[in-house]
């Protein structure tokens, strides 16, 4: 149907899809062209071999990231009655039941520091770790229709289930701040300010184990089941709901291999003035939790190029 | 003149059935080494089908391309390959300017956040920056019309409601390259018809478009240039009238005349096409009938056990892909249970109803669950033949010979008195 036929019966002139073209806002074309975007060349090319972080690319998705986490924290609590007082309920009552079952019962050992506290302190950074590792390890699958059908650098989604529990995390430290203040257990000085960097390796640890979790994830449901035993035994792997030093020191060495027992040590020592981590002891969960994430970027951007065709 | 997209010998395979055991999880694996023992690894080759093979072509800055093509001919994993969704298995394409692809239509949309934040997420997603979602947020919320709702979580929305602020959004983003996958869009008639509006927009604003239909006449319409992909391969490419007039004789050229073995036969459990034909017209060559007669489809059919009432149906498209009509018999023997047997049914079109050139027939044996017309059975294209006219004065064009345009050219018949 040529346009340049030359017909003697003209009645069909005007195209069908032309009254459809009416109904589009005038405005749309010959907008503004983004300057950014304009010189932008993407190259598309068989999966290379060696896996590596764009991390120019991820940069120019900043944007996107901000938006997942943002839209991740406001759907969090939706059409809950308690809203975001689970973010201060939970690490509460988690750490009450222990505060009872190990503290009073089982008289786990706590240090100098007075044990409610201690505990809390433990359940804290914990309670991010489980959150971060469910949200991270399942994103890829939960945005499936994001992963089917558009594209972005797919790393942006276990980061995204990372950071979104961070959120969850400042809300929760009231509760460690009231202890604080009712057994007068306050932070040494400037020790203090290395607490975000405790907070910082859990984060690491997290994306890492994460990265692998949810690249496998995509072939493999497995994970889901595996992801809450993994979670029950992990505080008693970590020191929750004791104090590390207190236990035998082959044991320290042990239990430092999961880079979360020096999370919890640290950070108990940045905010409540306990006894420090073992330097050794630290070096090791970091080298760990390094090691955690190269491992875990490797796994997921070697899978990466498949996760559309295999999902 | 530049370039908006180079694509060079793209190529893309899939495992298909198979696809786990070639990342040889340890089942997987152990299956698979049994599998070579006992010599049915040759399997592994049928089952790795390259949906594209070496294509390539260009597409200059400013060109609407329209790439046509059956189902499986690869069309939308190019798509899929350029929208970067997915990756190619070899070769290279370069793509100048920002992408964005209608496919994308309210990807992402979360029920639980409301129609403003929707907006601003889907956005993003799309791939717009928050400074120019924000600058144009007012004409999307007017665009949409749902301006009273823009702050109710839209999973309270109508699916009316849904797909206009969806479309609202991707209708403001303004990609300097615009991929529409059609075949993948399965929105409502509104929503193909937007559609093929903003697309027809976009091509007049001198965008780069690479659209993808099973609507030949949209093809024909809005673009500059059409290239056909069948089997992985672009086995056409020029101006959108040729590619389609190809495309359609040697897909169409399927003859007059098809049969099926029983059991490679088209249809499920209940149901199997065995062979349809157009019958033949004295005096005429195969393939070709006399506008003037009556069009005979026979459609030989099995059924092979009671379960529903069946019914056969014909869908007759001209050589543009617009369909002419739909017809199915209504008689009322297909009301009961048919009972299991081979039987032939023949649609008689009637004579001066189709206009002359290429006809295509799809046949299908149906059920009526209401509200839905169920397939059980059904082959697209099953034949064609030409509508030829041998101008006697008698059919509809009287003694006119120039062109004659229209789907359908019924002999109609005219009252007149003088007044």
């Amino acid at each position: 149907m040529s346009r340049t036929e030359t017909a003697l019966d003209e009645e069909r002139t005007a195209p069908d899809a032309g009254n459809a073209a009416t109904a589009i806002p005038a405005t749309a074309p010959g907008g503004a062209v983004d300057v950014e975007s304009a010189a932008r060349l993407v190259v598309i090319r068989p999966a290379s071999r060696i896996p590596r972080l764009d991390v120019g690319e991820l940069w120019h998705y900043r944007e996107l990231l901000w938006t997942l986490v943002w839209r991740d924290v406001s759907v969090r609590y939706k059409q809950t009655f308690l809203g975001i007082a689970w973010a201060i309920l939970v690490p509460a009552f988690t750490a009450l039941i222990y505060v009872i079952v190990f503290g009073k019962f089982a008289n786990f050992p706590a240090g100098e520091t007075p044990y409610p506290s201690l505990v809390v302190a433990g359940v804290l950074p914990m309670q991010y770790f489980a959150s971060a590792l469910s949200l991270a390890s399942l994103s890829l699958l939960s945005n499936l229709p994001l992963v089917t059908k558009v594209y972005f650098p797919r790393t942006l989604l276990p980061l995204a289930g990372v950071s979104v529990p961070l959120v969850d995390f400042v809300i929760g430290l009231p509760v460690l701040i009231f202890l604080m203040a009712k057994y007068d257990t306050w932070p040494g000085g400037w020790e203090i300010l290395t607490a975000p960097l405790f907070i910082g390796l859990a984060v690491l640890t997290v994306l890492g184990i994460s990265l692998m979790l949810s690249a496998v994830n995509v072939r493999f449901r497995d994970v889901r089941y595996m992801i809450p035993v993994f979670l029950q035994v992990l505080p008693l792997l970590s020191g929750v709901m004791f104090a590390v030093d207190q236990i035998p020191e082959k044991w320290q060495w042990i239990l430092s291999l999961n880079p979360m027992t020096s999370v919890i040590t640290g950070w108990r020592w940045a905010v409540l003035d306990a006894s420090p981590p073992h330097p050794g002891q630290l070096a090791l969960g970091v080298a760990v939790a390094i090691a955690l994430f190269v491992i875990g970027l490797a796994t997921f951007r070697s899978s990466e190029p498949r996760f559309a065709d295999t999902i | 003149m530049t370039v908006a997209i180079e694509v060079d010998s793209l190529s893309k395979r899939y495992r298909i059935g198979q696809y786990q055991a070639a990342y040889g999880t340890l089942r997987e694996t152990l299956v698979h080494a049994a599998r070579r023992v006992t010599r049915q690894e040759h399997q592994r080759a049928a089952q790795e089908i390259w949906a594209l093979q070496e294509v390539s072509f260009n597409v200059p800055e400013g060109q609407v391309l329209g790439v046509i093509g059956r189902n499986g001919a690869g069309k939308s994993t190019l798509l899929k390959i350029l929208t970067r969704i997915v990756t190619p298995t070899a070769g290279r394409a370069e793509i100048r300017g920002r992408v964005g692809s209608l496919l994308e239509v309210g990807t992402g949309f979360n029920g639980e956040l409301t129609g403003r934040e929707n907006v601003y997420l889907n956005g993003a997603i799309l791939g717009m920056k928050r400074r120019e979602i924000e600058q144009r947020f007012d004409d999307i919320v007017e665009f949409s019309g749902v301006e009273r709702f823009i702050d109710t979580p839209v999973k309270r929305y109508s699916s009316g409601m849904y797909v206009r602020l969806a479309f609202a959004v991707a209708a403001h983003f303004e990609p300097e390259i615009m991929l529409v996958d059609e075949v993948l869009s399965v929105g409502d008639a509104e929503f193909q018809r937007r559609c093929l509006g903003r697309m027809e927009q976009l091509g007049n604003a001198g965008r780069t478009v690479l659209f993808v239909s099973h609507a030949l006449p949209a093809i024909a319409q809005l673009c500059d240039r059409a290239i056909w992909i069948d089997g992985g391969r672009v086995v056409g490419d020029g101006r959108p009238a040729d590619v389609i007039a190809t495309y359609l004789h040697q897909t169409h050229s399927a003859g007059t005349e098809r049969t099926w073995p029983a059991e490679s036969a088209p249809g499920n459990d209940l149901a199997r096409i065995l062979a349809v034909r157009a019958l033949p017209h004295d005096g005429m060559p195969p393939g070709v009938v006399d506008v003037r007669k009556p069009i005979g489809v026979e459609i030989t059919f099995r059924v092979l056990r009671n379960g529903k009432p069946l019914f056969p149906k014909i869908k007759v498209l001209d050589q543009e892909g617009a369909i002419a009509f739909n017809a199915m018999d209504i008689d009322r023997r297909w009301l009961e249970q048919t009972p299991p047997g081979d039987y032939a049914a023949t649609a008689w079109i009637p004579a001066n109803l189709l206009n002359e050139g290429s006809a295509i027939v799809e046949v299908a044996i149906c059920s009526l669950d209401f509200p839905k017309l169920e397939h059980h059975a059904a082959v697209y294209e099953a034949i064609s033949f030409e509508v030829l006219d041998p101008s006697e004065g008698d059919s509809a064009r009287g003694q006119f010979s120039g062109q004659w345009r229209g789907v359908v050219r019924p002999l109609l018949e005219w009252t007149c008195e003088r007044l």
